[in-house]
């Protein structure tokens, strides 16, 4: 995690230089940083407040809530904070805290690891205290610099000393400057939101599969919004934040958004980061028949014809129950694809990645039920569903919608037919990660959501279903209508709709070319007679 | 000595020689929508076969107003008459060099088949594919027109069907031109309205 993390921010770093000095380049030839944009009546640098050392994250909030007074107790209500979230519709309790995946499957005994994504400073386990003003940590979210790193491990703390990490490794974790950060605050950016969504499952790309850090400063082919030399929208364009409660949700989303463009001061706007709430139910212009299909199928479906498309693999299937295998010297392995990509390791299993990836297409109303740690579960031919997609034809509240459907194979109990908690990452005797002990592993892990645990243990198929909704393409490049009107239809699954093309009827077809054959062979040998016969006259 | 009688005019050759152009292009272009071939493809062919379609009905509102003004239209109410003869003579007699059952006038242009089949076009073949072909242009409309329930399969097969059956007409009355005392007869006729007779 660690190392992928410090990748990660590099990468980030590059991108950030990349496009800070790209264009001063090309024009001066000076490599002289552009000046600050200024989207904000305060120059943080000029502050008395931040120019002193920090030497932890903490005491840069103390000095933002110093002014920023209720910015904290904002934060605490939200999702981001609390990793909390109840589904009105459903009533399941969810969030990251609680959910199980089939990615690196649960935060519980991961604190220290998984929580560096925790926009606060010290979640290690579950004495964290949710209420502390000063643990908030808000340069994850507004920090300009790109230098701000939490480096997996340290239950989301900063390091503002040169330390060894994890002692005895000999590697150094680099001191961060906080002073130079807090001075250069500044809105969010797709680089502060992708610190963690674009390396979500522990790597670029890994999750998500319309997210990576191809993203941090896409062109127009890879997102028209985004596009950093054009409309260059950030995340919070569109999730458009209020009291520090960013909109959209991935928990409930909405599949269908029927209301229309936003209008200012309208009271029930809903959700502002569909693609409705800009450009309306019938944005197609010159094609009203498009329109007309925009009422079944979501925009994402035509207008995002693959994910993954920025270069960077996002992975497709992740196979626990083959991790665990050793060299001869009983070390740890990892195999790499022709490409150099990680395909094994001996602390995760098997993966395959994909790149430029079709998405799959289901019919989505906005539920999706969670399988949770509290619910039974079958082995059986058919894939444990990590969420359960709603959705039908004939609800009235469907589209046609893409998703990248990550399929795996990951621990569970057989007697007690639930899902599991391993405890993987952790420099202790009982991490997976270190150790590859999965009964010690789980035990802990279980002990430490605090659910029973039989002490058997097998592995069990499931999938998880994630709506697209990024890598939107230039409108040139969205899908054909051959695409989907096709025998190789990529609706070819989606039942309960007439397409045109993919459903031809076979037996229509049949008799229609019969008949118009036996006309044809009619009228050839009608005139191969008059033909012949004429001859005999 | 032949006869010549002027049995074709202008804006009905016109009519028909524009129409039978947008039919084979409608043809061709149905089939490229229907996954048969690809020449256009089926967003290019779904473009193109509608514009025809629209101005196939362009055509068609001054064709049935022409027909009513001029009296034209009673050209094809039906008769039974010597449809049995014309039957006899395309299975039997046009191999034995008979002579042609139907005296063609210019009140009488058309055979009795000929009354009977390109009735049947007008009134079976013809609405069936406007009519699919129409409420297929404005799915959208269907439930605003109180057509909720209408069932989008239905209407799709039923404008399939329509098209094979009009390929089937296309080729029986192309076919048929060559009947003529000559084999050119027909067509001479069609493009310059003179149709020579016994």
């Amino acid at each position: 995690m660690g190392h992928l993390f410090n990748r990660a921010a590099l990468a980030l770093c590059c991108a950030g230089w990349l496009v800070a000095t790209g264009p001063v380049l090309a024009e001066e030839a000076k490599p002289e940083p552009k000046p600050l944009k200024l989207t904000t009546t305060a120059d943080h640098a000029k502050f008395k407040e931040l120019q002193k050392t920090f030497n932890s994250g903490p005491e840069v909030t103390k000095a933002c809530l110093a002014c920023h007074t209720e910015a904290a107790g904002q934060i605490h209500r939200t999702k981001h904070w609390k990793w909390e979230y109840l589904n009105p519709d459903t009533k399941q309790t969810l969030g990251k805290k609680t959910v199980v995946n089939n990615f690196c499957i649960s935060v519980a005994s991961n604190e220290a690891a998984c929580n560096s994504c925790h926009i606060g400073y010290g979640w290690k386990d579950a004495s964290f205290d949710f209420k502390s003003e000063e643990n908030v940590d808000c340069l994850a979210c507004h920090d300009t610099t790109g230098n701000y790193k939490k480096p997996s491990g340290l239950a989301g703390n900063v390091v503002t000393k040169d330390m060894e990490f994890p002692p005895g490794s000999g590697k150094i974790l680099k001191a961060i400057d906080l002073s130079k950060i807090a001075q250069k605050v500044g809105k969010s950016s797709r680089d502060t939101c992708g610190a963690c969504h674009f390396f979500g499952g522990g790597g670029d790309g890994v999750k998500h599969g319309d997210l990576d850090s191809s993203m941090s400063a896409p062109e127009k082919e890879l997102d028209v919004h985004m596009d950093a030399t054009g409309l260059d929208f950030t995340c919070g364009t569109c999730h458009k934040t209020s009291s520090h409660d960013v909109a959209g949700s991935r928990y409930s989303p909405t599949a269908k958004d029927s209301k229309g463009a936003h209008l200012r001061g309208k009271t029930d706007n809903g959700n502002p980061a569909t693609c409705v709430a800009c450009h309306n139910n019938a944005p197609h212009k010159s094609v009203a028949r498009l329109n007309q299909h925009a009422g079944k199928i979501a925009c994402q479906t035509c207008h995002i014809p693959s994910f993954a498309r920025g270069g960077i693999p996002t992975k497709m299937t992740w196979d626990w129950s083959t991790a665990g295998q050793l060299d001869a010297a009983g070390k740890q392995i990892t195999k790499k694809d022709a490409k150099g990509r990680i395909i094994y390791e001996s602390r995760k299993g098997d993966f395959t990645l994909g790149e430029n990836v079709k998405p799959e297409y289901v019919w989505f109303n906005g539920n999706v039920t969670y399988t949770l740690i509290t619910d039974k579960i079958e082995k059986s031919d058919q894939r444990v569903p990590i969420n359960k997609i709603g959705g039908s034809p004939s609800d009235g509240k469907s589209m046609i919608w893409p998703m990248k459907v990550f399929r795996g194979s990951q621990p569970y109990d057989p007697v007690n037919k639930t899902l599991v908690t391993p405890h993987t990452a952790g420099n202790d005797d009982t991490g997976y990660w270190k150790n590859l002990n999965w009964d010690k592993a789980i035990a802990v892990g279980m002990n430490t959501s605090g659910h029973p645990f039989s002490g058997k243990i097998d592995f069990i198929k499931t999938e998880m279903s994630w709506p697209i909704n990024h890598m939107v393409a230039p409108k040139e490049k969205a899908l054909g209508c051959a695409e989907c009107h096709s025998k190789d239809s990529r609706l070819a699954g989606i039942q309960g709709v007439y397409i045109p093309v993919r459903d031809n009827n076979k037996l229509l077809d049949t008799i229609g070319w019969a008949v118009v054959f036996l006309t044809l062979l009619g009228v050839i040998g009608h005139g191969a007679m008059r033909i012949v016969t004429a001859r005999r006259h | 000595m032949a006869e010549r009688i002027y049995v074709f005019k202008r804006f009905e050759r016109f009519w028909h020689w524009s129409q039978a152009g947008l039919i084979m292009f409608l043809m061709l272009t149905a089939f490229d929508i229907h996954g048969t071939y690809t020449i256009f493809g089926f967003e290019k062919a779904v473009a193109y076969h509608t514009t025809a379609a629209w101005t196939l009905i362009g055509l068609w509102v001054f064709a049935i107003f022409w027909h009513f003004t001029t009296g034209e239209w009673k050209q094809y109410i039906p008769t039974t008459e010597k449809v049995v003869a014309m039957m006899k003579y395309y299975l039997v007699g046009i191999f034995k060099n008979a002579p042609h059952p139907f005296r063609l006038t210019t009140l009488r242009k058309h055979n009795p088949l000929q009354r009977l089949a390109y009735l049947a076009i007008l009134v079976c073949v013809g609405p069936l594919i406007w009519v699919t072909g129409v409420l297929y242009l404005f799915y959208d409309q269907w439930a605003a027109w109180g057509l909720g329930s209408l069932s989008l399969e239905w209407v799709a097969n039923g404008h399939i069907a329509g098209a094979f059956m009009m390929l089937a007409f296309l080729i029986a009355h192309v076919y048929l031109t060559t009947a003529g005392h000559t084999p050119l007869a027909h067509i001479k006729a069609m493009i310059t309205g003179w149709e020579e007779v016994d």
